[in-house]
């Protein structure tokens, strides 16, 4: 398994995938220390006050994480999607399958080899975002690490749904059902909270269902708790009840982080995941 | 099976929902030989080749390669596997690609460095080991792919159309490393369309035709009796009797032509001639080809199957 997670690595920087990621990373760092320094100047100019002034950053911020999970969710799908049919297809995978390997062994090792990549990934951004933001504002939000590992979680969920529907799929269909995947995920999120804001327990059960079947928006809230400032949460906590609930109910707020439970059961959803997709390609005949 | 059988299957079959890709395959390859495996587009060849290395699982019969079961974890680190339509990691060096197979053969660390080496030697690209494979030829890659299939020393190779992408020197370099191995004791199960290269490599051959095998056996049982034609003039018919005695003869124009007849006896056919006046302006040895032979096997089988139906 080490000699195909080796490859998927050597793959990754000879492609230039990492080195293209890392290039971006440093662009939109570079604006966001922009964008931040202009904002403080101008925010400072007209009176703003420090309080303000920290909750404007960290919303700014939670929309960069934003960003952020939208672009390394993508990566993480199209990163997989191809990662298991492409090699069938070119026939790269002829040769090897004939080597003494399990076929879970090989799916394994994709899929580390990519997960270690996004997460890699992941810290390095995230640290050079948050450290850009905390140069720039002196603003670090309460729960740094969380954040970007709740990121990197959504990245992982993502990465191992595709590898899946790559065992099957050509790349092109299994991205395209990822991206898919993604954003009904991320509209479930929304509709749950709107539901229960407005006590629709039917719609809030059938998203909540919906947010389980790929959990990607617990993911979400947790990183928003994390990055939020203590006086946002609170906020929520104490209007209570149901405008409480509607605070809970947009996406770019969050008035807790995600239960140890729901982390429990994003780690048996990945492995249940990936055996599933054990399971598809050693039934698969090539 | 012995130990001395490679492979051995037993009506191995295989069944894609109403389509029968392999009706039951029976055959044995000796160790240590040449073995071809041949057959029209869509007679099963590709199939035979995916149930025996344990790509794919059959829907009856059985097989052994090396004593163990088709797809035997184990057994897959003494096989050596070329496929037809292959690629290897364009982002990788050569060296870098037989390293890894060498990793996944389970070969031992300090065993790499000699054995690529080696296979680099064997098939020509010693000078290209650093190179990057995206960078190659077709007929580099092919070399490429024989000297993975050679690493980890196979007991078995598998070489799926070895010689399809290469130039006339490419397959002369190929059929000099099947005797080689040959030599060293290894068993090549040969894949090809090009007749003429199976014809020159191989010692034993099945023809599979609809998922069968429709004849097995050496080369030389296979390719039957050798001729001779002879273009005279000046020849009387009692000297033509006196031919008689070489085999039997049959008489087109100028030419003669014997059949069945012994190689040693070509020089006193020609002596006879020329003792009896004749004027001798040919003399073509002749044996029925691989391709003779595959094409009128094929040619009985339809037969036999439009007499079925």
């Amino acid at each position: 398994m080490k000699t195909i997670v080796r490859l998927t690595l050597v793959e990754a920087v000879r492609r230039r995938i990492l080195w293209a990621f890392l290039g971006l990373t440093v662009v939109i760092a570079l604006l966001t220390a922009w964008g931040f320094s202009v904002l403080i100047d101008s925010a400072q100019r007209h009176g703003v006050n420090d309080v303000q002034i920290e909750v404007g950053v960290s919303q700014i911020l939670i929309l960069l994480a934003f960003m952020f999970s939208f672009v390394l969710a993508m990566s993480a799908a199209f990163l997989g999607a191809p990662s298991i049919s492409s090699e069938v297809e070119s026939g790269v995978l002829l040769a090897v399958l004939a080597r003494p390997l399990r076929r879970s062994e090989l799916i394994l090792g994709r899929w580390l080899g990519l997960a270690i990549i996004v997460v890699a990934y992941t810290a390095v951004a995230g640290v050079f975002e948050l450290g850009v933001t905390k140069l720039v504002t002196d603003y670090l939000p309460p729960h740094p690490v969380p954040a970007v590992a709740y990121l990197a979680g959504q990245a992982i969920v993502l990465l191992t749904i595709s590898v899946l529907l790559s065992t099957r799929l050509p790349g092109i269909a299994a991205g395209a059902i990822c991206v898919v995947l993604f954003g009904l995920s991320w509209m479930a999120g929304v509709m749950g909270g709107i539901a229960a804001a407005l006590n629709l327990p039917e719609v809030a059960s059938l998203a909540n269902g919906a947010r389980y079947l790929l959990p990607l928006d617990g993911l979400w809230k947790g990183t928003v708790f994390s990055l939020e400032p203590p006086s946002i949460a609170l906020l929520g906590q104490l209007v209570g009840g149901r405008g409480g609930q509607a605070v809970s109910a947009n996406p770019f707020f969050a008035t807790s982080g995600p239960a140890p439970a729901y982390l429990l059961y994003v780690a048996l959803w990945v492995a249940a995941v990936l055996g599933l997709a054990i399971f598809s390609f050693r039934r698969r005949e090539i | 099976m012995t130990d001395a059988t490679a492979i051995e299957t037993r009506e191995l079959a295989k069944r894609y929902k109403e389509t029968i890709a392999l009706a039951g395959l029976t055959m044995t390859v000796p160790r240590g030989e040449v073995f071809g495996f041949l057959g029209p587009n869509g007679a099963g060849k590709t199939t035979a080749v995916k149930l025996l290395l344990g790509r794919a699982r059959p829907t009856g019969g059985q097989g052994v390669v090396l004593g163990a079961p088709l797809g035997d974890l184990a057994a897959r680190r003494r096989i050596g596997y070329l496929p037809e339509l292959f690629r290897y990691q364009s982002w990788l060096r050569a060296r870098e690609v037989l390293a890894a197979h060498c990793e996944l053969a389970g070969v031992p660390s300090d065993r790499w460095a000699g054995q690529i080496s080696s296979v680099l030697e064997l098939v020509g690209l010693t000078d290209r080991a650093g190179d990057r494979v995206g960078s190659f030829s077709k007929g580099m890659q092919q070399r490429l792919g024989i000297a993975v299939a050679l690493l980890g020393d196979p007991e078995v190779v598998f070489l799926d159309e070895p010689t399809s992408a290469l130039d006339p020197v490419g397959r002369a370099d190929v059929r000099a490393l099947i005797h080689h191995l040959r030599e060293h004791g290894v068993t090549v199960f040969l894949n090809s369309h090009l007749l003429g290269e199976v014809e020159k490599v191989c010692d034993r051959v099945a023809i599979v035709d609809r998922g069968r095998v429709i004849v097995e056996g050496r080369i030389d049982e296979l390719l039957g009796s050798r001729s001779v034609r002879i273009r005279v003039t000046e020849f009387d018919g009692k000297a033509e009797a006196s031919l008689g005695r070489f085999g039997p003869l049959t008489i087109e124009g100028d030419w003669l032509t014997i059949r069945p007849v012994e190689a040693e006896s070509v020089p006193d056919i020609v002596a006879t001639i020329v003792a009896g006046g004749g004027r001798v302006h040919a003399v073509e040895p002749g044996r029925a080809t691989l391709e003779d032979r595959f094409l009128a096997l094929l040619q009985i089988e339809e037969a036999l199957e439009a007499a079925k139906s």
